[in-house]
């Protein structure tokens, strides 16, 4: 076993690149991800059925496909189309889809949009119907039940489901390595392994850094709990 | 002790298969037209049908195996198979790990890029996205000429995933072997715009002395039969109907 | 064109039986794992918890590369030091079915505890009270009510499990996305193929849910649902 390669200059350095892109990916896919799922959330629960089908056939579709083959779709699947191809060189939003980085984040943003959309729907429909009730009668707005009541309620419920939501984006965007170009920790991984021969070092090196990556998140989604889901906590006193 | 481990083990193990026997095991990567490629799902191509033709020459037979590049080597290290017929440049580099049979093959490689685009050397591509296949002497040779000019370089874990990217337009060109982009894509509908620029490049150091059969180390009785049955089948017109097959000129170079 | 999709259509039947028999490993494992982790037995506890927390921390494409590529190079060199010949080459195939069955026996691994934890002590007291062994009580008693229970988990672990099939294909089994991936890049149309593949999975996942929500509605058939 040599597991001193790994420590040499250029390797720890793209392994440092390799945590920055995954890191940077993640972050930036649930942050899209999450506001468009909430978007999505509101269409499932509301009043206006054509939608409430189109984005129940889109989550369905999400939750049906593996994100390999979404990834694929999306970075050699659209580079293919001519449309495409005439306006990503002078057209605004379709430059984007020339870059790889663009392309991966996407995938991952339109696949956790659709799970997360999911979960927030079931705890939106979950509401005690009396809060909304009593919401009602104090003369507040669809709008005003909304934001004040429901939302506050169905993002709380969500958050233990949300955490292991946010672990497995994580572990997927181990996929940007089936992209070309994108350097993450499991493309860093593999790099070191076609050059030294050494596989188990690598992926060992890899996995390393996703379970301490992976415990941070769970640290962090629990302080979450503990403060957002204080109520539900047994009494100390 | 060490026997009783290792009867346990080989017991427990039926399930997988043992590489011993007749059998051959070639690997091939079949996405490196016209060299190794598919036709309705059958590998074919300039090395199969030389495979097959050294296999015949040596009495076994050959059963091919589908790899990616990348891990050609690790998978030879790893017994998944006993030979590579691939395409495979016999650099110094890759004689650290493995050896190889005196060569079967030698062609250049050559940059690829627009027809209209004014290639002078390395230095003017400067800027320019060109892509080349992962593990391959042509990404040593970008990696080490053209990065260092501000080339961005783009490996991919085929060849013809290049192409498609080519086609798409996320790469300006590649740097590819003078046959394989002349066959692969050049000689292709979408490969009109292209064109073969610059100087044949032969350096040694980055692309080797042609390509030969991979093997591992310490298997000098099958090196020197593969060795033999190369000579023979160039001497008796079976390496010239094949060559003739897929190419206009002797491809076993000097 | 057709020689590609019939290759496609031959990596679905690979993907079918990759599923199917890593979802046999993995019951198995789940149920070891419940079973390890419900005894109470200091050693057992800790061994299963650490599987599940490491597996669960781990992207499954590390795991199956990890597996794939080093278990290989191990298992030959550790043949190698008990003086054999012998080569061993664990196929995609096997490396796939096991790797997979090995972590999605940790979810299984939780479905299955939350499960057990589920049905109500006393029934296994009484079991014991009537002299049944462990084993009589597992399959006459704890089995048929934990299925109940374990369904909707064991229902999301297995359509993750139908998509994880995929990241096979990057370990170089035949599978319907390496054939997929094949066929784009030859013929320069990977839309056509990579949507052809993707519908592909959608039939399987849906067939999946419809079969498994019949199993759900056999084994729910005397229980009484709560009307709001």
């Amino acid at each position: 076993m040599n597991f001193a390669v790994l420590f040499e200059a250029q390797n720890l350095a793209l392994f440092g690149t390799g945590i920055l892109t995954t890191l940077t990916l993640l972050f930036a896919s649930l942050v899209v991800g999450a506001v468009m799922a909430l978007v999505f959330a509101l269409l499932l629960t509301g009043p206006w059925t054509p939608l409430r089908w189109l984005v129940g056939a889109y989550t369905y579709v999400i939750r049906g496909t593996p994100l390999l083959i979404q990834v694929y779709l999306i970075y050699y699947g659209l580079g293919q189309l001519e449309w495409i191809q005439a306006r990503w060189d002078s057209v605004w939003p379709w430059t984007h889809f020339k870059d790889p980085f663009f392309c991966a984040l996407l995938a991952f943003a339109l696949n956790t949009a659709g799970y997360t959309a999911e979960m927030l729907a079931g705890a939106i429909r979950e509401t005690n119907a009396g809060e909304i009730e009593a919401a009602q009668a104090y003369g507040m707005s669809r709008f005003q039940v909304m934001l004040r009541i429901v939302l506050p309620g169905a993002l709380r419920r969500t958050l233990p489901a949300y955490s292991n939501e946010v672990v497995m984006m994580l572990h997927a965007t181990s996929l940007a390595s089936a992209v070309p170009s994108l350097v993450d920790v499991t493309a860093a991984a593999s790099s070191i392994y076609s050059q030294y021969y050494l596989p188990f070092e690598a992926y060992l090196a890899a996995a390393a850094i996703y379970l301490v990556a992976s415990f941070c998140l769970i640290g962090l989604f629990k302080l979450g709990e503990r403060h957002f889901l204080a109520y539900l906590a047994p009494r100390k006193h | 002790m060490k026997k009783l481990l290792l009867a346990i083990t080989l017991c427990a193990l039926g399930a997988t298969a043992f590489a011993q026997g007749k059998d051959l095991k070639v690997a091939i990567d079949p996405t490196y037209e016209p060299f190794t490629y598919k036709v309705d799902g059958k590998p074919t191509g300039f090395d199969v049908d030389i495979a097959n033709a050294l296999c015949e020459q040596i009495k076994r037979k050959c059963v091919f195996v589908e790899q990616g590049w990348d891990s050609m080597i690790p998978g030879l290290m790893a017994r998944k198979y006993d030979v590579i017929i691939s395409s495979m440049s016999i650099t110094e580099d890759r004689m650290k790990q493995i050896d190889f049979t005196d060569k079967y093959y030698n062609t250049p490689s050559r940059v690829v890029t627009k027809k209209a685009f004014n290639y002078t050397g390395p230095a003017s591509l400067k800027g320019k996205k060109i892509g080349v296949l992962k593990a391959s002497t042509q990404e040593k040779y970008a990696l080490g000429e053209l990065k260092t000019v501000g080339v961005d370089v783009v490996s991919y874990e085929a060849q013809d995933q290049v192409y498609l990217d080519i086609r798409a337009g996320r790469l300006d060109g590649t740097v590819a072997d003078h046959v394989e982009v002349t066959g692969g894509f050049l000689s292709k509908p979408e490969g009109k715009d292209f064109e073969l620029k610059g100087d044949e490049l032969f350096i040694p150091k980055y692309f080797g002395a042609g390509a030969g059969i991979g093997l591992r180390k310490g298997q000098d009785a099958l090196k020197n039969e593969l060795s033999a049955a190369i000579k023979t089948i160039r001497g008796n017109g079976v390496y010239k109907k094949i060559n003739d097959k897929y190419f206009k000129f002797d491809v076993y170079g000097k | 064109m057709n020689a590609y999709v019939s290759a496609i259509l031959q990596g679905a039947v690979l993907t079918v039986g990759v599923s199917v028999a890593a979802l046999l490993v993995s019951v198995v494992l789940g149920l070891l794992g419940a079973g390890a982790k419900l005894s109470g037995r200091p050693v057992w506890v800790g061994l299963a918890t650490a599987y599940t927390t490491v597996i669960r921390g781990i992207p499954d494409l590390v795991l199956m590369l990890l597996i794939f590529y080093g278990g290989t190079i191990g298992l030959n060199n550790a043949l190698e030091w008990m003086g054999s010949e012998a080569t061993v080459d664990i196929n995609p195939f096997v490396a796939g079915v096991l790797t997979l069955g090995f972590i999605y026996g940790a979810y299984m691994t939780e479905t299955f505890r939350g499960a057990m934890l589920s049905i109500p002590k006393g029934q296994a007291e009484a079991a014991w009270a009537f002299g049944m062994g462990r084993t009589q009580t597992f399959i006459r008693i704890t089995a048929p009510q934990m299925v109940r229970y374990a369904l909707p988990g064991f229902t999301n672990n297995w359509l993750v499990l139908i998509k994880a099939t995929a990241l096979v294909s990057l370990i170089g089994l035949q599978e319907m996305t390496y054939a997929a991936k094949q066929a784009s890049a030859a013929t320069r149309s990977p839309f056509v193929f990579f949507l052809f593949t993707a519908g592909l999975f959608l039939v399987y996942t849906t067939v999946s849910l419809v079969a498994l929500r019949r199993l759900n509605a056999r084994f729910s058939l005397g229980t009484k649902r709560g009307t709001l």
